[in-house]
């Protein structure tokens, strides 16, 4: 009985770990910077570059900072549903123009819309490196005293949207 | 070869390599080539680079990655080494932002205490199933010993055997 009990045992472990595996995301880094203050940043403005934003400037509203480029083709993906959160008025949307060219990036928004109450440019990733981004699109939920709340790595989606980030957003408003 | 070389031809050459040479200066003037620029903080950054993955290709190390991300770490950190920043400092900053994953050498804590310690334990619990099912078939293989009226028994069939077969 033993004979065929164990190798049978040892072979649903390995089928669990298997299982356990396929599910498992490893582009998806934990960010150690969840629950921490985001970092701040003044940068210029796409529009407007002789204007400075400073992330400073959104304490005390929860905001999104969505990390985008026109060269990044997932971007585009998420991109419709960023322009109807931002219809919806449900939350201001920064845009992070990582390692970009103004003028593409400009073309690029006049194409697909404009989801952004106000987009900085960080064309040397500068900004990036502090926010840990390490794969366009990202995307950081900043609550009211500028902690970062939730990273999104990879396009946002109808699921995380519904599951993860609007409720968070719902609970740091209240 | 000299008298050669002093020709017009030659000359005219020779003020072609010089005013090449002359040009080249306003090339460089484009943008500093950040590669051994300082070859003491080159030689640095690529030690601690070496110790770093990069997150955009996981099995490669910030030294070894062509990827984008991988060079402006690198650029971040030899940044950072002209500062004088020490190594552990540079190491705390990108840990801070992209988490231990970062390192090809994570510390000792709780969440990758499996990690350090799994493989040992494995090759425990496999040392520990060979020593059993190694003494176990030893059991099962010991050779049975005879008794005397056995032995004369086996002895004799032994040397029938021979008879038939001469």
């Amino acid at each position: 009985m033993m004979r065929f009990l164990l190798p049978l045992a040892a072979f649903i472990v390995l089928v669990g770990f298997l299982a356990v595996g396929l599910g498992l995301k490893p582009r998806e880094i934990p960010s150690p910077l969840v629950g921490k203050p985001a970092p701040v940043f003044q940068s210029p403005r796409l529009h407007e570059p002789d204007q400075i934003l400073s992330s400073k400037d959104n304490l005390g509203k929860v905001w999104l900072l969505n990390v985008w480029a026109s060269w990044c083709v997932s971007c585009r993906e998420e991109h419709p549903l960023l322009v109807e959160l931002s219809k919806s008025g449900i939350v201001p949307i920064y845009g992070l123009n990582y390692k970009d060219k103004p003028e593409l990036a400009l073309q690029w928004l006049g194409q697909y819309g404009d989801p952004y109450t106000v987009s900085v440019v960080d064309p040397e990733g500068r900004i990036g490196i502090d926010y840990g981004v390490y794969g366009v699109p990202e995307t950081y939920v900043i609550d009211k005293d500028g902690v970062i709340r939730h990273k999104q790595i990879g396009p946002v989606t109808i699921e995380s949207l519904e599951k993860k980030i609007l409720p968070l957003i719902k609970e740091l408003q209240g | 070869m000299i008298p050669d070389l002093l020709n017009t031809r030659g000359r005219k050459q020779i003020m072609l390599l010089l005013t090449l040479a002359l040009l080249s200066p306003l090339n460089w003037a484009k943008e500093a080539a950040p590669v051994a620029e300082d070859p003491v903080i080159e030689k640095r950054m690529l030690a601690l680079s070496e110790d770093l993955r990069c997150l955009v290709c996981q099995n490669e190390s910030l030294a070894g990655s062509r990827a984008d991300f991988a060079n402006d770490l690198r650029r971040e950190i030899r940044e950072q080494l002209k500062e004088g920043k020490k190594d552990q400092e540079i190491i705390d900053f990108l840990v801070a932002r992209y988490g231990d994953f970062v390192l090809y050498n994570p510390p000792m804590k709780p969440t990758t205490y499996l990690l350090w310690i799994g493989p040992f334990a494995f090759l425990l619990i496999g040392a520990a199933i060979l020593f059993f099912y190694l003494k176990m078939r030893r059991r099962q293989i010991e050779e049975p010993s005879l008794t005397d009226d056995q032995h004369r028994h086996a002895e004799s069939l032994l040397k029938d055997d021979k008879g038939n077969n001469a």
